[in-house]
């Protein structure tokens, strides 16, 4: 049991609890006594406006945050995985090496391989980083995150730099590689088309609580043109107080 | 060219209307162009650094041929080549140059460890950084050489105090490009290894290393040179033995021969270990991508 300048941390299930948790930078309180809970295997996705808290979150999950003010309780699983907005693939590794940078005991690099081979980057396991395009890197990154197989997997718009062509494959690789593994998941991201896509559940963060805790409940793989998907986008969209346009009513 | 042309016929849509027919032949140009890095320096040539000192050495070889250089002044190529084989044969110049290559040597491996150790000592610490970084920014401002008096009160005028001075110039410029590079890695790759639970010693390993390599570099090369600046300057302070001695007593002799191969010995050896540390950086920073390539 470790202290912790945001309070308790202890180790057990759910995969996620925060109770009362609170980040302010000087007199600015970003997150107000928020309480959250994921559950093992669960996909959540977090929306919010720019600036809302939702990095401060994720930051203060992984716990990544020990210059930051704060107090709360925080559960979080033993394993974790945390990937970037950027890739933050350590350019003088190779591929392999950062994939298994930090793990820890027999078979890493065969382990490697293997979570390579399954972002679809078989072979590339001796490039340098900066021979792999954008949406490579990202999946190495993604491989270097699922290859210790965490408990929770936080994901801070990691999608955000990619083209949107990479970014359709990428919501593929990642939900299937959710479905293959099942983390715990709490994906940060701007596009609510994506939270609709590919969580469970959509959470939006505004004043620093959550406002909307949304169950989407449709089937995988998930169809934009679904009326319910349009549904829950527009729902969110005017949480996020984005007006709407009447839905032009086609045949 | 010819390979251009398929390309223009499948694709006949692309071209523009109205344009003749043999305006696509000046494409050719246009897909040259992708070979080369069109603000970099240009292709490498194999050994191409090696043209400008040859041509130096021709022209010097031409002048003296030609009698347009008086030998008093400065001796021909040939002259020096004939003095540096009796050096040889009488075993003075391996003698001379050994002694030399030991001080330089000496003095650039207690440079270079004091170098390291200081940086990663400031570097990794509040404490190291507070207690170091200041003296050696004012030592930096300092050229070793100005501290040539207060060695020789302290040490003497014999081997100790020529090691230190080089070791003094070496440190110096292994610090402070160790250290920049060092406190310059970025944040966001420290935030990394602490999302993935890296040790100290993995840290140190994985990221600190790797990622002050690039300074560390910088600094032997500078570091390299200052060992030879020191040491020419510390073999003409009463010293018995060295390259810089007998380029000395030439000097008394006016043999300027015996000067050039001096000379010579000197640039050889600058010359060799600024290349061999150069590949060392090539093969060790594979991983950058730089504009020369
Ligand atoms: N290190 C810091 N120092 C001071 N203020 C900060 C710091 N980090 C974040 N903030 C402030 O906290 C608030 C929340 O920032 P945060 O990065 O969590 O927002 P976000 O929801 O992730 O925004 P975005 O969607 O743009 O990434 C912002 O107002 C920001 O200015
Ligand atoms: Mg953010």
């Amino acid at each position: 049991m470790a202290t912790h300048p945001g309070g308790l941390i202890t180790t057990a299930p759910p995969a996620v609890r925060t109770t009362r948790l609170v980040r302010r930078f000087g007199d600015r309180v970003v997150l107000k006594e928020l309480d959250l809970t994921v559950a093992p295997g669960e996909f959540t996705a977090l929306l919010g406006r720019s600036g809302s808290g939702k990095s401060t979150l994720l930051r203060a999950v992984a716990r990544l945050d020990h210059t930051v003010e704060g107090s709360g309780e925080l559960v979080v699983p033993e394993r974790v995985s945390l990937s970037f907005q950027d890739s933050r693939l350590l350019p003088w590794l190779r591929v392999l090496d950062n994939v298994t940078l930090g793990l820890r005991g027999p078979g890493a690099r065969e382990r490697g391989l293997t979570a390579l081979e399954e972002v679809g980057l078989a072979g590339r396991d001796r490039s340098w980083p900066h021979e792999l395009s954008g949406g490579e890197q990202q999946r190495a990154a993604l491989a270097r995150a699922l290859v210790r197989e965490p408990e929770l997997l936080l994901a801070d718009e990691p999608f955000g730099a990619l083209d949107a062509l990479t970014r359709i494959k990428m919501h593929g690789l990642l939900r299937e590689l959710y479905e293959r593994h099942r983390p715990a998941v709490l994906l940060v991201t701007h596009d609510v088309d994506e939270a609709v896509e590919l969580a469970d559940r959509v959470l939006v963060l505004e004043d620093g609580l959550i406002s909307v805790d949304l169950a989407i409940d449709l089937p995988t793989p998930r169809s934009r043109r679904d009326a319910r998907f349009q549904e829950y986008r527009d729902t969110l969209l005017t949480a996020l107080g984005v007006a709407q346009p009447p839905l032009p009513t086609t045949g | 060219m010819t390979d251009l042309l398929p390309t223009a016929r499948s694709g006949p849509a692309l071209l523009i209307k109205g344009a003749p027919a043999e305006d696509t032949a000046h494409a050719g140009p246009t897909v040259a162009r992708g070979t080369r890095r069109r603000l970099g320096p240009g292709r490498a040539v194999p050994f191409g650094r090696l043209i400008g000192p040859v041509l130096l050495v021709a022209l010097w070889w031409a002048a003296s041929a030609s009698g347009h250089l008086d030998p008093r002044i400065l001796s021909g190529p040939g002259s020096v080549l004939s003095t540096a084989a009796d050096l040889v044969s009488t075993g003075r110049l391996q003698d001379n140059v050994l002694i030399s290559l030991q001080r330089a040597g000496l003095g650039l491996l207690f440079g270079v460890t004091a170098g390291v150790v200081l940086a990663v000592t400031a570097g990794l610490s509040r404490s190291g950084e507070y207690l170091l970084d200041g003296p050696l920014q004012i030592k930096r401002a300092i050229p070793s050489l100005a501290m040539l008096p207060l060695l020789i009160l302290w040490l003497g005028i014999g081997e100790q105090m020529k090691v230190t001075v080089i070791a003094l110039g070496v440190a110096v410029n292994m610090y402070i490009n160790t250290y920049a590079s060092l406190t310059s890695i970025d944040s966001r790759y420290v935030e990394l290894a602490e999302g993935l639970d890296l040790g100290r010693a993995q840290f140190l390993r994985k990221v600190v290393v790797p990622g002050s390599l690039p300074g560390f570099f910088v600094g032997l090369r500078l570091g390299v040179t200052s060992s030879w600046l020191g040491l020419i300057v510390v073999e003409q302070i009463n010293a018995t033995s060295g390259i810089g001695y007998m380029m000395f007593q030439a000097q008394q002799y006016a043999q300027s021969d015996v000067i050039i191969v001096g000379l010579v010995a000197y640039g050889i050896f600058g010359f060799a270990s600024d290349a061999g540390v150069r590949a060392i950086e090539r093969k060790v920073l594979s991983w950058r991508r730089t504009l020369a390539g």
